[in-house]
């Protein structure tokens, strides 16, 4: 049976002293799991070791933690990958570091408070369905494909992986985070709710809402149920945009709208146009720009003397808003009617439920047919 | 070796020193650019905000334009790597949506047929070129040059779609490069983290908190410098250096490399041309260090 080393960071409140590493030896296959380990460390070496479990299966969402730095849970990572993984640089010997989930306070050794951080900001955007009109008799009725586009916030076991890995969390505590957004555009997407606007009004206005994700993907690649929270982050902002034509206290919506038009216009990005028009938009924005526009575009002043100083901003098109050249020959054309395309149609591809296509290399005899295989679009 | 060119957005902007860089590197190493001076903005994550259509059909443009070249993609900027890739993946897993975008790209007689390479330098400099041909152009070795490196997150997130699973050492290369040119890889918190520039617009503070911080932690780890292949990082890890100081509290001043030119510096290219003269936080001290290192 091989035999992993596994360096767990411990701590017991209770003894006044600080967090501290100790090291088991575990002997299981290397199949087995992470979260094997520690409960044959607390069975069998020490049974002061506290670890949050309950299904082992990846189902209940108890035993998030940190794995060689990347918030997971600890049953569905296995020794052998885990070993593999904390030995990519330094080869052979180095331990599976575990550690409690990041960004949370921690109760003892591998448990964490979810309250403040989780729990919490999942309460703070309502997570519950908030229908319109008259209740029905029975149950609410709505054809099945239009849940379709929800199943994927649905798949949440809040376990918090995503919030320990969040890097905008990790620098602002206030930000509503990854699985509070999801769970809101569980919400969002229901058609059997009818408070949309209102709930994505609401988290616009509040500074730490959809535009104070950074877009850094840690949740992507934490989350074990394929929920992709930044996805859903990223769809909150485009119907509430889009749908619901509403601007946010984080200048956000202004920023994207601002970014595209320049593209359809330049084809590639004019830097000063964007500042000035994030700001300032538009006539109205010049004639009348907010005190937060004053204060951003006077906050970049000292940035761009230093710039014209070193050499790095010195020449027109970087000075003067909009002098930057557009796209070489009939190109700029052929931009502004990839625009018009676009814009009639909106197409959106979730490839969760899509899926993929088998490689288009492989000979379509090689491929064996998929049941359930989604072929049609 | 010869390669379509997406230099992207910025590093024609406010790090025009990233692309000087790059052309002067290239001539080095033998790898010829055939630049897509017609291609267009990758959308940097922000156009998808807007409408995930309209930025799959912009970059189904670009990567139709690289295709008629003949020869693989390259470009020198995580983000451009990332938001490419997305569409990227988008465009190749679906048939019939491929060919709905490929109708707004007809008029111009483009077709994107699935399945581009498109790699950052990165990338290409240790899959393609190979570190072993590097370490023999190598005339300056970078001995006892401590680079801390920085990745940005858009050519480390997420794995599935960035090509993890065929080439798992991605997140591995800046240490690599940087030892094969003779330096020392600095372990410090930072390296994998975010820069917080797509938020220094909409949310300054915690922007440049972050960008602050890992400056901040490459320092006490006795970083001489940062390397990153990301302009986006270069503009809140530099640019934005001095305003990130103020708002962590601490000074800073630690000089912020792009890729080619850590890579220019030891082919033996000198700091001004490399453009590093050009940086905000000062890089006179690498370039003190470069010249106590011993011919």
């Amino acid at each position: 049976m091989p035999e992993f080393q596994l360096k767990v960071r411990r701590y017991q409140p209770e003894s006044g002293d600080g967090p501290y590493w100790q090291s088991f030896d575990v002997e299981l296959d290397e199949t087995l799991s992470v979260l094997d380990g520690l409960l044959q460390v607390r069975d069998d070496k020490d049974g002061t070791l506290v670890v949050r479990c309950s299904c082992r299966a990846a189902i209940c969402g108890s035993c998030g933690v940190k794995i060689n730095g990347e918030s997971t849970l600890a049953c569905k990572t296995q020794l052998g990958e885990a070993h593999e993984a904390a030995n990519r640089r330094n080869g052979g010997s180095e331990p599976i570091v575990v550690e409690p989930m990041g960004n949370m306070p921690v109760i003892k050794d591998l448990v964490t408070d979810m309250e403040s951080t989780h729990w919490k900001k999942i309460r703070r955007v309502t997570p519950w369905l908030l229908p319109e009109g008259e209740e029905p008799e029975r149950e609410y009725v709505v054809p099945p494909e239009s849940m379709i586009d929800i199943t994927q916030s649905m798949a949440c076991i809040q376990c918090g992986a995503c919030v320990s890995s969040c890097l905008s969390l990790e620098a602002d505590p206030g930000f509503i985070g990854p699985a509070a957004l999801a769970k809101a555009y569980r919400f969002v997407g229901d058609p059997r709710d009818g408070q949309h606007e209102e709930r994505l009004h609401d988290l616009a206005q509040d500074p730490h809402g959809i535009y104070d994700c950074t877009h850094c993907f840690s949740c992507i690649d934490a989350c074990p149920k394929g929920v992709a929270p930044m996805d859903q982050i990223m769809r909150l902002r485009r119907i509430a945009g889009r749908e619901h034509d509403i601007d946010d206290v984080n200048n956000g919506r202004r920023h994207e709208e601002a970014f595209t038009k320049i593209i359809e216009r330049k084809g590639t990005l004019d830097e000063s146009l964007l500042l000035q028009e994030s700001y300032a938009p538009g006539i109205k924005g010049k004639l009348k720009p907010s005190g937060g526009a004053l204060k951003g575009l006077i906050g970049s002043i000292p940035t761009a003397i230093r710039g014209i100083r070193t050499g790095k901003m010195r020449s027109l098109p970087k000075l003067i808003p909009g002098v930057h050249h557009k796209l070489p020959g009939d190109s700029q054309n052929q931009v502004k009617r990839i625009y018009e395309h676009a814009e009639d149609h909106h197409e959106e591809l979730n490839l969760y439920i899509r899926g993929e296509e088998p490689d288009q290399d492989v000979p379509e005899a090689a491929i064996e047919p998929e049941p359930d295989e989604a072929g049609d679009r | 070796m010869k390669v379509a060119y997406w230099p992207g957005c910025v590093s024609r902007g406010f790090t025009p020193e990233l692309h000087g860089s790059m052309a002067l590197v290239a001539e080095q190493l033998g790898i010829e650019l055939v630049e897509l001076d017609r291609a267009n903005c990758c959308g940097a994550g922000v156009i998808a905000e807007h409408n995930q259509e309209l930025v799959d059909t912009l970059n189904a443009r670009t990567f139709a334009l690289a295709q008629q070249t003949g020869v693989s993609m390259m470009n020198i900027c995580s983000t451009c790597q990332g938001a490419q890739s997305e569409c990227q993946q988008r465009l190749d897993a679906d048939s019939a949506y491929r060919a709905h975008i490929n109708e707004a790209l007809a008029a111009e007689g483009l077709e994107y047929k699935a399945g581009i390479t498109n790699k950052n330098f990165l990338w290409v400099l240790v899959e393609d070129f190979g570190l072993d041909e590097l370490r023999k152009l190598v005339q300056r070795p970078l001995e006892g040059l401590r680079v801390g490196p920085f990745y940005g997150c858009y050519v480390l997130r997420p794995k599935q779609r960035l090509g993890y699973d065929e080439h798992p050492e991605r997140d591995l290369y800046l240490e690599q490069v940087i030892e094969a040119l003779g330096g020392e890889a600095v372990e410090y918190d930072g390296a994998r983290k975010c820069c917080g520039f797509p938020i220094v617009t909409m949310n300054r503070e915690t922007s440049l908190r972050q960008a602050g911080t890992h400056v901040g932690d490459a320092l006490d780890a006795g970083a001489d410098c940062l390397v990153t292949p990301c302009p986006l990082c270069h503009l809140n890890l530099d640019m934005q250096q001095p305003e990130a100081a103020k708002i962590t509290g601490r000074e800073l001043g630690l000089a912020v490399l792009h890729l080619p030119q850590l890579v220019g510096l030891a082919l033996g290219l000198e700091p001004k041309q490399l453009g590093m003269r050009k940086h905000i936080a000062s890089t006179e001290w690498v370039e003190e260090r470069l010249a106590a290192i011993p011919a």
